[in-house]
């Protein structure tokens, strides 16, 4: 896999943070306008994947730290768990819940479940396309 | 506010996601196997009460008002659904803890099997026609991973051919979808029953009731759509070829059933008039197909085509009669037809093959194993007083009613020629001694973790005699079934309910 690019490896490690970056921008701006845990996890997975191109599978693994199945299994379960908070309110499955305080420096700020979701599909699109790709990888090395 | 219409769902999301999270231990996920479908079976148990006492349980998804929201709605038929789909991922849960085989944990067996359920009770209980649509789509993801473990070369040639007819199916149902949200501008299921029977171009109504005919037809392998179906299912590990045949065609009938009862009910001499001669062609061609074979796991899925006819031509009658038979049908024969592949698990554990000609001589070695067999064989064939007797019975009643008496006949030969088969079963794999020249090893199956594959095989014939001798209640959820089913205004009410005012 490896292939030995001095460009590109020397970019891929300026760009992984960069990129890292961009997708929780878009992850957090996807709530009013485009943008979302979709896009953003597809653009950290990217990102973690120009890295694997320019390094290793191995070396891919250690900057991930954590297995690419534990990303989709703890996505999956805070996607399906944002749905639940609204039934203890006397509402449907998936009724946004928000929650309003103020913090320093931010102000005003509202968290809600729409949010959780968002990140759990973040780290499901991130978990998922990184343990094919992983494994793909593997396999033809 | 009703939370037991959602739960169904919720339920195996939240396991699936938990079981992928402990995909390390297989302890775990073994144990979140069976805990979370029996978990799954109990609130659908609460979910038949509910709807039992309240007629319709509807809930507006995050609170957006139908028909703009999704909502879940459920009906006797699709709490009656969902129960049965609680009952059989239950006793596949149980089932494959004997044996599925630790690479199959690995690549994910549990969280796949719960994915799976999820996806059908979706269908069942959705309100919503592209909401319908994607838990297709998620019950074909789930179903096409569950396919192929294994890796073999048989399983991938009976999936590419699953897959293909299943996507073509999609698109179709997807241009359906589409022309009628072009005819009616709306998705919601009881908005489009509304408002089509205002519609007067009522020639593109039908062409759309046509193809939605076609896109659930190739999903339940209803003739002439059915031949994917045998080339799939005899190549997947034995409990999801139990899971497949007990309710993944069974969403596709269900389908039918819906859309021909709520939406297509204006032009119902024509479309139930093709519904008709198309249960009697699945009937025919799929008993003829098992006929012919020699395989186990391929006999039985051949009986899962003929006997969908019967649960389609139940359908097509559209007389109260004819729907209570129908369903009654689908009850009797998701249990029966569930046991008869767990069966045929064991006996390829003690024989190491599924061919009827390199196996015999169980029943001396083994006769409790024969009595359980001949319980769903017969009562598949619909010998009283076993569960298909009375299905049966039913439907054929409600055909001579109509006098559709040709339709009758082609039921009737059909019955015969299905207790051949099984008798066909029955004398090459138990009653006739161990051919000579193929070596007769019959491995334990009454010792260890292979204890696990009696429960759900003792259960499920307990209950195909009880269905039979205590048939009731059985009838009387079937019956009111039926009525809301002839009645959609009801169902149209429980959905809209204040927002036609």
């Amino acid at each position: 896999m490896n292939m030995h690019s001095l460009i590109l490896r020397t970019t891929g490690h300026f760009l992984l943070p960069l990129l890292l970056l961009f997708s929780v921008f878009l992850l957090l701006r996807g709530h009013d306008e485009p943008g979302g845990g979709f896009i953003g996890g597809l653009v950290a997975a990217a990102a973690i994947l120009l890295y694997l191109f320019s390094m290793d599978t191995e070396s891919a693994r250690k900057v991930l730290r954590v297995d690419p199945r534990d990303l989709l299994g703890a996505g999956m379960v805070l996607a399906v768990i944002s749905a639940i908070p609204g039934v203890f309110r006397g509402q449907a499955f998936f009724t946004a819940q928000w929650w309003e305080f103020t913090a320093p420096i931010f102000g005003e700020m509202k968290l809600s479940t729409v949010l959780i979701f968002d990140i759990g599909v973040y780290l499901v699109v991130i978990g998922s396309v990184l343990t094919i790709m992983l494994n793909l990888a593997e396999a033809e090395d | 506010m009703m939370m037991s219409v959602a739960l169904p769902i919720i339920v195996p999301l939240l396991v699936g996601a938990l079981s992928v999270m402990l995909w390390r231990s297989h302890f775990a996920q073994r144990a979140l196997g069976v805990l979370g479908t029996g978990l799954m079976l109990a609130v659908s148990i609460w979910l038949l009460a509910d709807t039992w006492e309240h007629g319709h349980v509807v809930m507006e998804m995050g609170t957006w008002p139908a028909p703009f929201g999704i909502v879940l709605v459920s009906d006797m038929l699709a709490a009656i659904m969902v129960l049965l789909t609680g009952i059989i991922g239950f006793a596949t849960a149980i089932y494959s803890l004997s044996g599925i085989g630790k690479m199959s944990e690995k690549f994910g067996y549990y969280p796949l099997l719960h994915l799976l359920l999820a996806g059908v009770n979706g269908a069942f209980l959705t309100g919503d026609i592209f909401n319908l649509y994607v838990w297709f789509e998620v019950m074909l993801v789930a179903s096409f991973a569950l396919l192929i473990l294994g890796g073999e070369r048989a399983q991938m040639e009976g999936a590419i051919k699953y897959v293909t007819l299943n996507l073509l199916s999609s698109m179709i149902f997807l241009t359906a979808i589409g022309l009628t949200y072009g005819l009616t501008g709306t998705l919601n299921m009881a908005d489009i029953a509304d408002k089509l029977s205002t519609v007067e171009d009522t020639g593109l109504v039908t062409v759309i009731a046509m193809l939605y005919l076609v896109a659930f037809g190739v999903k339940a392998a209803a003739f002439p759509f059915f031949f994917w179906l045998p080339a799939s299912y005899h190549t997947p590990k034995v409990a999801v070829s139990a899971l497949f045949a007990a309710l993944l065609t069974k969403v596709g009938v269900y389908a039918l059933y819906r859309v021909f009862t709520l939406i297509f009910n204006q032009e119902v001499d024509y479309t139930h008039e093709i519904l008709l001669w198309v249960a009697a062609a699945t009937m025919l061609t799929g008993v003829l197909g098992a006929a012919a074979h020699y395989e186990f796991r391929r006999i039985l899925s051949f009986h899962i085509i003929s006997q969908i006819g019967y649960m389609i031509m139940g359908l097509a009658l559209f007389t109260p009669l004819a729907l209570v038979g129908g369903v009654f049908y689908i009850m009797h024969h998701i249990i029966v037809k569930a046991n008869l592949f767990l069966i045929s698990g064991i006996t390829f554990v003690m024989k190491g093959t599924h061919e009827l000609k390199l196996m015999g001589g169980i029943y001396r070695t083994h006769p409790m194993l024969g009595v359980l067999f001949l319980i769903p064989a017969l009562s598949l064939a619909g010998l009283p007083p076993l569960s298909g007797f009375f299905a049966k019975f039913i439907i054929i009643r409600a055909g001579i009613e109509a006098e559709a008496y040709w339709v009758v006949a082609v039921a009737l030969v059909v019955g015969l020629l299905t207790l051949y088969s099984m008798i066909k079963i029955w004398a090459e794999v138990f009653w006739k001694a161990q051919p000579e020249g193929v070596e007769g090893q019959t491995h334990d199956v009454t010792s260890g973790p292979m204890i696990w594959m009696w429960i759900p095989v003792i259960m499920l014939a307990l209950m195909t005699v009880a269905i039979g001798l205590y048939g009731e209640p059985i009838y009387q959820m079937a019956a009111m079934s039926a009525e809301q089913l002839l009645d959609p205004s009801r169902y149209i009410e429980a959905v809209l309910g204040e927002a036609r005012q």
